[in-house]
């Protein structure tokens, strides 16, 4: 079996993981005002969760391009520590072009599969592996967006919490096995509440809350709890 | 977004940014991040951002108080106990969907 079409079955479980998550993304966009070509485009060419759902707001808002530009930048960090990881894994046919080719395509789960073979990987099983989870995460966008415009306002308001559901199901789990975890998250909280809620700093756009919040919180979670070296190895990887 | 040129301009910024997050590293990294407080903080960041931009949104989800906390509650429950993240979404979205639909009976 060529090393593309194993990396095409790996990538299976992925594209079909992809496809419910970003069929709730494609209703989300409806539901805030775009259309679905604008939908189907952002997934194409973004192909990722947090990122594109605090990017639409941003859109929406018409708030500015830095704030765009710093969000992503926060929201995404962790690609730039994958990239790093994946490099160490990557063998001598992912190079030059390659590169820039199969960065594209790095997501949480697509990293996760990859670190998960034996041995190094080439630019073919990256290719196939990346390919079926972006047409999932693009088609599902595509038929959440048609799904929108035509669903009850109840189920379409209903399938709005979705995301928040996804986010909770990422962050409790490892809240409940650390408690530098859990305190990080609730610094994160607090100050994203703050935000929301005290007068003056509220006026801070959305964006930027997230921004400043991770940051402060991530910060501080480095500063005050050290991460013992396996667990911060065990999450790289 | 009526204006297609301004959503354009948007659309790149957001696509340009997440894909040079992920191929700069990429293709220049030879060798492993040296400081400890560098990849702590990379590896709370994750954590961070999604109880950032979970809270306090999820109460104001479904546009609807009663619906958005019947499906916070749901998720915390089952994410708790560790179900799938597909389990945990569709599950919250069930129990905001039962309430509104209970509201609209009731109105």
């Amino acid at each position: 079996m060529s090393s593309f079409r194993k990396g095409l079955g790996d990538g299976i479980p992925i594209a079909l993981g992809y496809l419910s998550v970003s069929f709730t993304f494609g209703i989300q966009c409806i539901a805030v005002g775009l259309n679905w070509w604008q939908a189907f485009l952002i997934s194409l060419t973004n192909v990722t969760s947090a990122g594109q759902f605090a990017g639409i707001g941003i859109i929406v808002s018409q708030s500015g391009l830095f704030e765009m530009a710093c969000t992503q930048l926060v929201i995404n960090m962790r690609y730039a520590l994958m990239g790093l990881s994946l490099s160490q894994k990557a063998d001598k046919s992912v190079r030059g072009v390659h590169r820039w080719g199969v960065s594209f395509g790095i997501t949480d789960e697509v990293f996760a599969v990859a670190m998960g073979n034996r041995g190094e990987v080439s630019n073919r099983y990256m290719y196939g592996l990346i390919l079926l989870p972006v047409i999932g995460w693009s088609g599902g966008t595509f038929l959440g967006a048609v799904a929108g415009s035509v669903l009850p306002d109840a189920v379409r308001s209903a399938l709005c919490i979705a995301i928040y559901g996804m986010f909770l199901a990422i962050i409790i789990p490892p809240a409940k096995k650390s408690s530098a975890v859990l305190k990080v998250i609730l610094i994160a909280v607090a100050l994203s509440c703050c935000f929301k809620y005290v007068p003056v700093i509220n006026r801070i756009s959305g964006g930027f809350a997230i921004i400043i919040s991770t940051v402060v919180a991530a910060a501080l979670g480095a500063l005050l709890f050290p991460v013992p070296e396996t667990e911060s190895k065990e999450a790289a990887e | 977004m009526k204006d297609t040129g301004v959503f354009f301009i948007y659309l790149a910024v957001m696509a340009g940014v997440t894909y040079l997050i992920r191929a700069v590293p990429f293709v220049l990294c030879k060798g492993k991040i040296k400081s400890k407080y560098i990849r702590d903080f990379l590896y709370y960041v994750p954590m961070a951002v999604l109880g950032a931009m979970t809270f306090p949104d999820i109460f104001y989800a479904t546009g609807n108080y009663a619906s958005s906390v019947a499906g916070f509650i749901v998720a915390c429950v089952l994410a708790f106990f560790e179900k799938s993240l597909l389990t945990v979404a569709i599950s919250a979205s069930g129990a905001a969907l039962a309430v509104n639909l209970g509201m609209m009976l009731l109105k």
